[in-house]
Order: structure tokens, then C-alpha cells, then sequence
């Protein structure tokens, strides 16, 4: 009936049990080691089940020995073990979760399909796979569009659809050169507002300087489908030889956004009429490698970029503080918000660092290059308003932290779902 | 951004902390327990913490609305909400609290119609438009959210809806800080009293505190400096000698309270004998039920509820947390079986829970921060 299986609480204390007997069994065997203790006791303490237990009291009582701030250290070590684990989906059946590019998407991702198409050029996870055919270095990569509603203030599906695959080839560094699309058209579609998506589509790709040279459509009958669904999958040239990467950023680096965070997603939710609130707002869609370009041609030491989509500039810099290894500081007064955007936020109690925006840069560059790829960004209409938010640290690795303007520090975690709006 | 920022002021805070750090008498530690968790939100989401001295510790209390819901409760509300033709309309905050067989999301995945709403009077607008379902609304919350399930219920009746009904899980303050002032295991100094159940309820009801266990309270309100004043505000009482209520969020918050939803409340629903809390137990008096004149719009009445008790999971601590007797990261499963992904215990679902809040925004030694900061240039 539901999702999860009748004894899903259970089965996750056995799991956490199962776990915590193996570190301290673990644990043993080391200081058994340090001691100089002889082989065949570590082995016990590992194998035995009477062994390990004492060794198990025997840890908790010197864990509980130290001063709280130790103890919570130990805590925070054991976390991230458990944080390393291998990935394993426990419900039964996807949930709205799965899709709302937090913790669940990322699991998803690594548990189903890293697992099974697992190969050297999918495992970095980025926004585009890199190809060397023949001589040349080629960029690949597919987005699927989903939006509701299907027309926003300041474009539709069709918009999304051509500047998110265009923006995912330029963040890889590569230069979009063409598109495919495929539409999943629900019956009783108007043909007048697919037109219009198709007309904005074309009128994206020409900004863009892209075609769209093959595509596909499929009609599901009515219900089976949300009106329409675009897929888009996009090839581009890498053309220099900079190696990107979320795994480059190192201490020292700056974390660069190339403007206001936040607008598409408060403009979705606003547009979607659920909430009675209005704001002079409307979508940031727009195709970024002109300014991509003119980013990578004046600064050598950019090291990675992101597209700011699903999950927030919050979620893009979690997977750079993984991938490298790395933590990274936030300064939330540094971090560009529209007033409309910061007041819908406050009023649904969700934080603007998470909400999806649709023409955004995130890069992480050479602090000594910091003052020229600011520069060379705000020379574009669509980066006048790019700041430096942060800076890559070699401690805390893998946490983001945040210095809110307020004046403290606290962590920014991957989201586990779709940021949802508290109720007092 | 007007009406938020000035609540936001470093450097009113800074002021605020030196007061707050002389008035600290050397050698003595000082506990305060935050009732709401709307509080422990702002404290974690703002890092208020950084700004306390160490002699002062703030200990989470049991004010968050789904941290107490008992998870037989929860699958009470999937029975419900899988009859057939049944439309169940919820909060967002309750969509992930987790029953014996998984939450609402796992429920909705399954096929069942559950729709998060922003208010309750969302509902209505369902069920007018779908006449031929039922609609259920789960109603959870202190009294800040208990005024406006009993407008809607007023409003079903003036509007004759055959097809709506509440199910009420309405639960009151007072009794929960009766149970923790009288929990043996537990010394606080003081209680930063909840803001917004008080500006249904009014300071009134806190003065037994004052008077009949001798710890002084200020009402306080959800920015940062609200709560660093309010702190200022205890630490002053206690400096004086005095216990008394205080109302730090006099621009929200009436002494007497909200009348016109206090009636409300009255009219529509009354106490009942005894309420299972998660981690608390049962507690009498400590939650609402609709009245006799309403048990038309009663799903308790109504339909055919099974009424499930779960005991909580042996290893879950959430009452011990609840209490403030365990800090979160002291809960033998926090953040290994039980983390936000897939909460055990309550504590962990909302961003108003006390373990979530640690997690997602407070889990990293701070002593280790204060280095970093110290080694910029």
C-alpha cells in the first residue's frame, strides 16, 4: 500500500547496528594495534561476537570520557562515514522527492543509474559528458522540460528547453553548435500554444547561435500526460584546454555568481497562482555562452562552472565541496537577491540559495584571477550584477558554510526534497 | 528589506551579546529552553549561537507541530486518506513525517490523493470542486494554527459542505511545559516563551511558571534580535532575582491574547480527556477535539478510524529531546539511521525540529570555525 515496506524502521536500526559494530570493531583492532597487543587479540575483538560487544562498551565509555566538543566531534566523524556509504534507495516507488534535485535526485542518480551505466566518462556527474571523437573534443548533453505552467513571465517551456541544453554545453566549456528535440504532446493540446513554444524555441536557438537539426513528437492520450513535455539534447566543440571540473576547485579559489539568485523558481511559484501573492518578477531564462565565452577567453583560471537550476546555487556548491574535497565559506550579504525575490522567501520560509534560476553562472576561479572574471563578466548584459560570494577553504571539507548577515555561521546542506513551506 | 533587516542588525547584536556577557556570573551555567520551534529555527538558520557566551546553552523545546505527532496517528491519517474517493489535504511540513509504513509522500507515490495547502481554507475551495469526493483535512498544530481549522469548520457549516471534514490533531502548549517543568531529569533556568501561540493565548497562561516553579519567561519573537533580546531579558531576571512573565513581542503579541480566536476556538472544539504526544506519552488535556455540534464535519466520527498505537522505535530518543535532557547529537541513531532523508524520529522532519535544524544547518565544530576565521586574512 505505501512506499516504504511494513518494517522500514527496523530495518534501518538493524542496518545502523550492523554498521556501528563494525566500527568499533574497527576501532578495537586500532587501538589493539597501538597497544602492541598481540595479532590474535584485534582478530578476536573483530571476529567475535562477545568480543566485539565489550570492545563496543569499552569505546563508548572513552567516547564518553572526553569534553562535549569531542564527543560531538566523534559524532560528526561518524555522520560522515555514514554519509560515504554507498547510496541505496529504500522506498519502493518514486516520490516527488526523487526528482526535486536534493539528497533523494542525487541518490536516485548514483543508485539506479550511475550503477548500471557506470563508466569513466558518466561518473563526474556533470552537466555534459566530454568526448574525444577523432581529433576533436566534443560535449554531450539532454535535458528533459516539465515545467507547469507551460508560460511564465518572461518566457514558456520552449525558452527553458533551448538555454538550460545550451547552457549545460557552455558550462562544460564547450561551444553549443546543435540541438535535437523530442515533444511529449498530451491530446487536446491547443496548436496555437505549440506554436508559440516552437516559435519561442527557435527565436532562443537563433540568440543562442544554435540549430535544432533532428527531433521526434509523441501524443499520449489525455491525461497521461501535463499538456506538454520537451526533451532536448544538445552537441557542442571544446576548443580550448583548460581542464574543468568540480574536482579542481582548491583552497584559495572564489566562488563567483553572475547575478541575482532565485528568480525563475519564485516566479514559477507565484505563476502557478497557488499563493495569492503577486511581485514584479519574471524568469531569468536566458542562454549563457556568449558570456561563457567571453569569461573563458580573459581568465585562465576559471576551474569550473555551473548552471544554477534545480536545487539552487546551494546545491552546485555542496557538489563542488564533495567532488574536490574541499569546504567551502559563504557570505550571505554578498550573494545578489532581488527584494521581490527575498520577500516571497521570507513569506514561504523557504531560502533563496535553493530555488532554481535559469540564467545563472556559479564558477569557481583562481582568487588570484578574482578581479578579472569579475570584470569579464560584468562587460556582459547578463553578468552587470556577478559578485564574489565565497571562497574555497582546505578545512571542513565537503561542508558548506554560510556567514549569515547577521552575523553567525551555519551549515548549507543538500536539500532532501522540494524546499517545503513550513506551516508557522 | 524593511521590517526584516532591522531585526537582522550585527551590530545591535554585538551590543546585545556584551550585555548578555557581563551579566553571565562566573562560574555559573545558565539554561534556557526555546518552547517554539520556530525559534530553533531562527537560531539555527541566523547562527545566533556564535553570538552566546559558552556559560549559556539553549535547550529545543517541544513546540514544533510535527515533531510531537505520534506515528500511530500518522497512519490513522493514510487509512483515512486511502478510502476510496477520498481527497486528504495537508501541510507541507506533514508531508514527510513518517507512520510504521512510510509518510504521506510514500502514500501519494502509491497512488493516494493527498494535496499540501497553504491554509485550511484551501480545503473548502476541494471540496467544492469536487463534490462527488471527500475531503479530509489533517489538522495539526499549537494554537497558532487551532483559530484558523475553526474558521474553516464555521465557514463549511455557514456554507453547507456535506463533503468536508477535519481530521484534529490540535494540541495545546501549556500541558507540554507542565510535563517537561515536572520531568525529575531536567534543570533550565528560564523558558524563551513561544511568540505566535501567544498571540492566540496571550502571556497569562505562563504565570504558573513564574509563580509556581520560580523560572522566569519572556515571550519572544522569530528575528534574531528578538531572541538575542529576549535572552538579554531572562539573564536580567535572574540578575535581579526575579521570576516573572515577560512580553519581549509586544508588537504582535497582546497580554490578554487574541479574544475573537480564542472564541473561535471554543465554539468549534474542546479538550479532550488525554492525547498521545511522540516521546511524551500521553498527556491529559493536552489536545483538541471537535464539539458535539460539529461531528458532521468530525472525520474521527465520521469514518471508520482504526485508532493505531505504535510505540516509538526503542533506539528513537526523540521524547529525551524533546525534554531538552539529550542534545540531538547525543540521540544514539542521529545522523546514521536516522537523518532527514529518512527521519525515524519526528525531530528530524521539520525544519522546526530540533534534530533536522542541528543537521542541516549546525552540524560542524564550532571551535574548528572560530579557527578558520581567526587564520583569514
Amino acid at each position: 500500500m505505501t512506499g516504504r515496506g511494513a518494517n522500514w524502521v527496523d530495518e534501518a536500526l538493524r542496518e545502523h547496528e550492523e554498521h556501528a559494530a563494525a566500527e568499533e570493531a574497527a576501532a578495537e583492532e586500532v587501538a589493539a594495534g597501538d597497544a602492541g597487543a598481540g595479532d590474535a587479540g584485534a582478530g578476536d575483538a573483530g571476529a567475535g561476537d562477545a568480543g566485539a560487544g565489550d570492545a563496543g562498551a569499552a569505546s563508548r565509555t572513552a567516547g564518553r570520557a572526553g569534553t562535549p566538543s569531542d564527543r560531538e566531534q566523534q559524532v560528526l566523524d561518524r555522520i560522515d562515514r555514514a554519509r560515504r556509504r554507498r547510496p541505496r534507495i529504500r522506498e519502493e516507488r518514486i516520490t516527488m522527492s526523487h526528482g526535486a534535485g536534493g539528497k533523494a535526485s542525487r541518490t536516485l542518480t548514483e543508485a539506479v543509474f550511475l550503477d548500471a551505466f557506470r563508466n569513466p566518462l558518466l561518473e563526474p556527474l556533470e552537466d555534459a559528458a566530454l568526448l574525444r571523437v577523432a581529433d576533436s573534443r566534443l560535449a554531450l548533453t539532454t535535458d528533459t522540460y516539465v515545467v507547469s505552467p507551460l508560460f511564465f513571465p518572461g518566457g514558456n517551456i520552449g525558452d527553458l528547453a533551448v538555454n538550460g541544453t545550451v547552457n549545460d554545453l557552455a558550462v562544460a566549456g564547450a561551444t553549443p553548435l546543435y540541438l535535437s528535440a523530442g515533444f511529449v504532446l498530451e491530446e487536446g493540446f491547443p496548436v496555437a500554444d505549440l506554436t508559440a513554444i516552437v516559435a519561442s524555441m527557435q527565436a532562443a536557438a537563433a540568440v543562442a547561435g544554435v540549430q535544432v537539426v533532428t527531433g521526434d513528437t509523441k501524443v499520449v492520450e489525455r491525461g497521461k500526460a501535463d499538456g506538454c513535455y520537451i526533451n532536448t539534447a544538445g552537441v557542442g566543440v571544446v576548443e580550448h584546454d583548460l581542464a574543468l571540473g568540480a574536482a579542481t576547485a582548491r583552497p584559495g579559489d572564489v566562488v563567483i555568481v553572475s547575478g541575482p539568485v532565485g528568480d525563475h523558481g519564485v516566479t514559477i511559484m507565484l505563476a502557478r497562482g497557488e499563493l495569492d501573492i503577486e511581485a514584479d518578477l519574471s524568469s531569468d531564462t536566458a542562454a549563457m555562452n556568449g558570456m561563457i565565452a567571453d569569461l573563458l577567453a580573459a581568465v585562465p583560471g576559471v576551474r569550473a562552472m555551473r548552471d544554477a537550476t534545480r536545487g539552487g546555487v546551494a546545491t552546485i556548491l555542496n557538489e563542488v565541496a564533495v567532488a574536490a574535497g574541499v569546504g567551502v565559506v559563504v557570505e550571505e550579504d554578498q550573494i545578489p537577491v532581488r527584494t521581490q525575490v527575498r520577500g516571497a522567501a521570507e513569506l514561504l520560509g523557504i531560502d533563496p540559495m535553493y530555488v532554481a534560476c535559469e540564467g545563472k553562472l556559479v564558477a569557481i576561479v583562481d582568487g588570484q584571477q578574482a578581479d578579472r572574471a569579475l570584470a569579464a563578466l560584468r562587460a556582459h548584459p547578463l553578468g552587470e550584477q556577478a559578485a564574489v560570494i565565497g571562497q574555497i577553504t582546505a578545512d571542513q571539507p565537503g561542508i558548506v558554510l554560510l556567514k549569515t548577515a547577521f552575523g553567525g555561521t551555519r551549515i548549507v546542506d543538500l536539500l532532501v526534497g522540494d524546499p517545503l513551506p513550513r506551516i508557522c | 528589506m524593511r521590517f526584516v533587516d532591522e531585526f537582522r542588525d550585527a551590530d545591535k547584536a554585538h551590543a546585545l551579546a556584551a550585555r548578555i556577557t557581563e551579566l553571565c556570573e562566573p562560574g555559573r551555567q545558565y539554561k534556557f529552553m526555546e518552547v517554539c520551534g520556530g525559534h530553533t529555527h531562527t537560531i539555527y538558520k541566523h547562527g545566533l549561537e556564535d553570538y552566546l557566551p559558552e556559560a549559556i546553552t539553549l535547550v529545543h523545546g517541544p513546540g514544533c507541530p510535527v515533531c510531537v505527532i505520534p506515528m500511530g496517528r500518522v497512519d490513522d491519517a493514510i487509512h483515512l486518506a486511502s478510502q476510496p474517493d477520498t481527497i486528504m489535504t495537508s501541510f507541507g511540513d506533514m508531508m514527510r513525517v513518517p507512520g510504521s509504513q512510510g509518510s504521506f509522500f510514500d502514500a501519494k507515490a502509491a497512488g493516494t490523493d493527498i494535496r499540501m495547502v497553504y491554509s485550511p481554507l484551501d480545503s473548502l475551495k476541494i471540496a467544492r470542486q469536487n463534490p462527488d469526493k471527500r475531503v479530509v483535512f489533517m489538522a495539526i498544530g499549537f494554537e497558532t494554527t487551532t483559530p484558523s481549522t475553526a474558521m474553516t469548520v464555521l465557514r463549511a457549516k455557514a456554507m453547507g459542505l456535506e463533503n468536508f471534514s477535519v481530521f484534529c490533531n490540535h494540541v495545546t502548549i501549556i500541558p507540554a511545559i507542565k510535563a517537561i517543568l515536572d520531568s525529575p531529569d531536567l534543570r533550565l533556568d528560564g523558558f524563551i516563551g513561544p511568540g505566535h501561540v501567544s498571540t492566540v493565548i496571550g502571556c497569562r497562561p505562563y504565570e504558573f511558571i513564574a509563580s509556581g516553579y520560580g523560572k522566569p519567561v519572556v515571550v519572544a519573537g522569530f528575528e534574531p534580535l528578538d531572541i538575542l533580546q529576549s535572552i538579554y531579558m531572562l539573564m536580567m531576571q535572574l540578575s535581579e532575582g526575579r521570576a516573572e512573565v515577560e512580553n519581549q513581542y509586544t508588537r504582535v503579541v497582546p497580554w490578554d491574547g487574541n479574544l475573537a480566536a480564542l472564541t473561535a476556538i471554543n465554539q468549534v472544539m474542546e479538550l479532550r480527556p488525554y492525547f498521545e504526544w511522540r516521546g511524551l506519552g500521553f498527556i491529559t488535556h493536552s489536545a483538541m477535539r471537535l464539539r458535539e455540534g460539529f461531528r458532521a464535519f468530525d472525520a474521527e466520527v465520521l469514518f471508520n478510524v482504526p485508532g493505531v498505537r505504535v510505540a516509538d522505535p526503542k533506539a528513537c530518543q526523540c521524547g529525551e529531546v524533546l525534554k531538552g535532557v539529550l542534545k540531538p547529537w547525543e540521540c544514539k541513531v542521529f545522523g546514521t539511521a536516522c537523518t532527514p532523508e529518512t527521519p525515524i524520529g519526528t525531530c528530524m522532519v521539520s525544519p522546526e525540529g530540533a534534530c533536522a535544524a542541528y543537521y542541516n544547518y549546525g552540524r560542524m565544530n564550532r571551535h574548528r570555525v572560530v579557527e578558520v576565521e581567526l587564520s583569514r586574512p
